[in-house]
């Protein structure tokens, strides 16, 4: 098939960016969307333009990083599949496709389509852990663990850090994101004893980076490849309430000082 | 050059206990003095840096990615084995090591499986109080699932995401040790070459891969765990970003490579659609617990698969080997596709595919739990095929997947060049001629975890550090030869693109060096190989500069490593004269087609080592002696 691509190119953090127009030839349905842009950079390539850059790794849906707007929405059209699980069959023979980068201030962007996501990584240095060192763990089996409380933790731990859920929200949350990891652990016994201090101290990142407040749209559960729920939002604005609490006790008590 | 592989003296199940307890150690407020950089953030270099932090040592660690949560490892789907004998069916660290050894088809060495097997269980109890979410049973303990290989159930997972959930144990560990400012880490940033002063590894040169600036990082010693080279074949289950430029710097500047044409193939991969095919992906080895492959009985079978009657099916892992069946080791099952294929009788575009099959798994537990244990692979391969596996067989064909071979290390874990040391896949150890699935996941934990930790006090400890200028001549030296290399890279007025040569080289050695193997076409595959090299170096052509984000660029090197390291597999593939595991001489086999091991001449570990550009690398042997699994043929029969 044949498409019309309009591409935000951007050559660098402080340089403008526009949309390019790119007519797209004999394109197969059984290409990823990936391998469509692939061949465009070939194509750019040979011609002596400047490829498209865009970030990728695995693609098989896990790494996170490929990410795109894909006529406005994130990781485009089919639900619950990355970009680069997306393919080609998803469009028609004639479609013109808008591709741009995640849009969000605490995403800026490097490059074309790739984008800064170290945000995300300080939000898990906060308190996305559980505090123990090498060597000193108790048998796997010594705590039993509730089938469903494991499978709420891994359905929470699914979340691939991608970012979609930040470029979805009006507000450019990272509640989703900072929620599944309070979550996740926050279902185990192992993450009990750091359960509101890593809620109040993750969300407190949150709010440092430039990430907007949530206003539950719930556009980033629509937009997560993996369906994170956002009831994982609701539960970590019910660790931080908790935390906060307690925190004022501890401190009127003068901590363990 | 000499090989010491520092194995531990006494009985097998002694050498790691008594050789922690004689290596030296560095006293707990010196440990700060020492900086060590781990290059890479997967599952061996993230666990190792983490640990390593948690001593007290200074990290710095790297990775391409722009977070180390994306490494390679993520992508893991089956699962982590450990001998734990959790179900009580006969598992023990001693048949671990069996398994192992035996799966590598005799080309490992003994001290080092013997170790991985012990280790194995402090693993899994490491990863729970982490909080890695493994599958449970209902009355709360942990699940476990069988393996290729295997005949006991060993395989701890969490859903087909166990490498996801593992690396993410390791990455909180990494962010948890980064905020208390015990690793400093550098992401987007891709090492170029190793610094070696006074013949001791002391540091390395990288690039910023958003502001192309050349740094140079000196320490005490360093870690490479930057993964496997399976991308030299283009098309491969790796992820696009995996390469070979850091072991392939270091083998260039004097550490031996071990084995480098052990190459696992797995057998269940979906086959490719098209020229334009970037990846081939992965359908996890643990399908084959409930699928049953098979083909068409005659060659050039049209029918769809439910119209073909039971009896004109081969079920023919089940023929050919009973007492395994379908879960038979991946070198046999991904030889026995092939085998399948090339009498004709393959199905799916081009006769390259056979047939998965989840009917009767279906009919016997239902379609329910069929989706709770596979439902993301299952969906995963809807989605790239467009056919739905719950209503007809899968699709698929072997594919590139790991590489057993890697540098050179003693056991422990340091390459000939002291001061560097191997983890991980990067490395060559554990897995002999073949690796048993679920066991790469466990070797990498093992390896960052709980092996470097103390080895690396024990190098440290062991001799002085003279602190390094950063003007020092071989640091000048080194800095030159990158900066050197990146611009003539871009200066290049060629006209093909990166891709281009890569997916040629990839073509020459899957034809050449892939699942079946011989003489006459490896030493093609040298020469042309040679010739791809040159053409290369006068005709790509790489947009761009070397001072902005240039993926062109990126690639541009790490391809034109591949040119070289092709080489170098295709020569140990022709100077083994034998087959074993995942390699596969045809001038080598049984009569009814099984792999023909040579032990009196081969049993030994080929190191190899660089002799200069444009020179034959020369081969060194660490021979293998095996005490406590007596040498056999590997039957699965
Ligand atoms: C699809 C798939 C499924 C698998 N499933 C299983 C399974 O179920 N069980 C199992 O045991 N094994 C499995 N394996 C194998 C296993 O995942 C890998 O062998 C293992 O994860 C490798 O880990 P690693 O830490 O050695 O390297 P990697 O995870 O590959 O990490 C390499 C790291 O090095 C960095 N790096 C590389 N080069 C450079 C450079 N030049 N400069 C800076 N950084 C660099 C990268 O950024 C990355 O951080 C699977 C493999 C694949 C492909
Ligand atoms: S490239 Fe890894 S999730 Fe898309």
């Amino acid at each position: 098939m044949n498409l019309t691509l309009r591409v935000w190119r951007q050559a660098g953090p402080a340089a403008a960016g526009q949309f390019v127009e790119y007519p797209v030839r004999d394109i197969s349905t059984e290409m990823s969307f990936l391998e469509m842009l692939d061949v465009v950079n070939e194509q750019l390539t040979e011609q002596g333009d400047a490829p498209i850059a865009f970030d990728h790794d695995c693609r098989e849906g896990i790494c996170g990083m490929c990410s795109l707007m894909i006529d406005g929405v994130a990781h485009g059209p089919m639900q619950a599949t990355t970009t680069c699980q997306l393919h080609m069959r998803s469009f028609r023979d004639g479609d013109s496709i808008t591709v741009e980068p995640w849009r969000a201030q605490a995403f800026p962007v490097l490059r074309d389509l790739c984008v800064d996501r170290t945000a995300f990584d300080r939000i898990v240095q906060a308190g996305g852990f559980v505090s123990i060192t090498t060597g000193n763990a108790p048998d796997g089996n010594a705590i039993a663990i509730p089938k469903p409380d494991a499978d709420a933790a891994m359905d929470a731990a699914a979340c691939i850090g991608c970012g979609a859920c930040v470029a979805a929200c009006p507000n450019g949350s990272a509640s989703l994101f900072t929620a599944a990891k309070i979550s996740h652990l926050g279902h185990l016994p192992q993450g009990q004893p750091e359960r509101y201090r890593r809620a109040l101290r993750m969300v407190a990142q949150m709010d440092l980076e430039t990430f907007g407040g949530c206003t539950l749209f719930g556009e980033c559960q629509a937009a997560c490849p993996k369906e994170i729920s956002i009831d994982t939002i609701a539960r970590m604005n019910r660790d931080y309430i908790f935390g906060a609490a307690f925190e004022q006790e501890e401190s009127r008590a003068g901590g363990a000082g | 050059m000499d090989l010491i592989s520092n194995i531990p003296s006494g009985p097998i199940d002694k050498k790691w206990e008594s050789h922690k307890f004689d290596m030296k150690l560095v006293n707990p407020a010196n440990k700060r003095k020492y900086h060590v950089l781990v290059v890479g953030s997967g599952l061996a270099g993230a666990s190792a840096a983490a640990t390593m932090s948690e001593l007290g040592y200074q990290v710095s660690c790297f990775c391409f990615q722009d977070s180390p949560r994306r490494a390679h490892s993520i992508a893991a789907q089956g699962g982590i084995n450990a001998a734990k004998n959790y179900q009580n069916d006969g598992d023990s660290v001693q048949r671990l090591f069996y398994d192992t050894v035996k799966g590598g088809d005799f080309r490992a060495r003994e001290a080092n499986v013997y170790r991985l097997a012990e280790i194995s269980v402090n693993i899994i109890d490491q990863c729970v109080a982490q909080g890695v979410p493994f599958a449970r049973e209902y009355g709360g303990l942990l699940a476990n699932r069988s393996f290729g290989g295997a005949q006991v159930s060993r395989t701890f997972y969490a859903r087909g995401q166990t490498g996801q959930q593992l690396l993410l144990g390791a990455y909180q560990a990494l962010e948890k040790e980064i905020a208390k400012g015990g690793v400093r880490m550098y992401t987007r940033t891709e090492m170029l070459d190793l610094i070696v002063v006074d013949g001791q590894a002391r540091g390395i040169v990288t690039r910023n891969l958003v502001s192309g600036a050349m740094e140079t990082h000196l320490a005490d010693a360093v870690v490479l765990a930057t993964g496997g080279y399976g991308n030299v074949f283009y098309l491969s289950t790796n992820a696009r970003g995996s390469n070979t430029t850091a072991i392939w710097r270091a083998y260039k500047r004097g550490a031996a490579f071990g084995n480098p044409c052990y190459t696992q193939i797995h057998p269940t991969c979906i086959p490719q659609s098209g020229d334009y095919q970037s990846k081939l992906t992965l359908m996890s080895e643990s399908l084959r617990n409930d699928g049953r492959v098979w083909v068409p009985q005659s060659p050039g079978e049209k029918r769809p698969p439910h119209q073909i009657p039971e009896a004109e099916r081969d079920y023919y892992l089940e023929r050919k080997y009973p007492s395994f069946g379908n879960l038979s080791p991946r070198d046999i099952a991904s030889r026995a596709a092939k085998e399948a294929c090339d009498s004709g009788r393959g199905v799916g575009p081009g006769g390259l595919g056979v047939y998965l099959d989840f009917r009767d798994a279906i009919n016997r537990v239902g379609r329910d739990k069929i989706e709770e244990r596979y439902g993301n692979l299952f969906q995963m391969y809807q989605r790239i095929t467009d056919e739905d596996p719950y209503a007809v067989p899968m699709r698929i064909y072997p594919a590139v997947h790991y590489t057993m071979g890697g540098l050179w290390v003693d056991y422990n874990l340091m390459s000939t060049i002291p001061g560097l040391h191997v983890l991980g896949e990067a490395n060559f150890s554990d897995h002999g001629a073949n690796r048993l699935g679920a066991s790469a996941l466990m070797q990498g934990l093992a390896d960052g975890y709980f092996v470097i930790p103390y080895t690396i006090g024990h190098y440290l400890a062991s001799r002085k550090f003279a602190p390094v200028a950063p003007d020092h001549p071989e640091v000048r030296a080194t800095e030159r030869a990158v900066e050197e290399r990146l611009r003539r890279l871009v200066g290049i007025p060629g006209k093909r693109t990166v891709q281009s040569f890569h997916r040629e080289l990839g073509k020459v050695m899957w034809d050449k060096c892939g699942m079946a193997r011989d003489a006459e076409g490896l030493q093609r595959a040298v020469s042309q190989i040679q010739g791809l090299r040159e053409e290369f170096w006068e005709n790509v052509n790489v947009p761009g500069s070397g001072a902005e984000l240039n993926q062109s660029l990126e690639q541009a090197g790490r391809v034109a490593d591949f040119l070289e390291l092709g080489e170098l597999m295709c020569r140990d593939a022709l100077h083994r004269e034998e087959s074993c595991g995942g390699h596969f001489r045809t001038e080598h086999q049984t009569a009814d087609g099984e792999a023909l091991r040579n032990d009196e001449q081969f049993t030994y570990v080929a190191a190899w080592e660089h002799a200069g550009d444009g020179q034959a690398p020369i081969l060194n042997k660490e021979p293998l002696t095996f005490e406590n699994v007596h040498l056999a043929t590997r039957s699965y029969k």
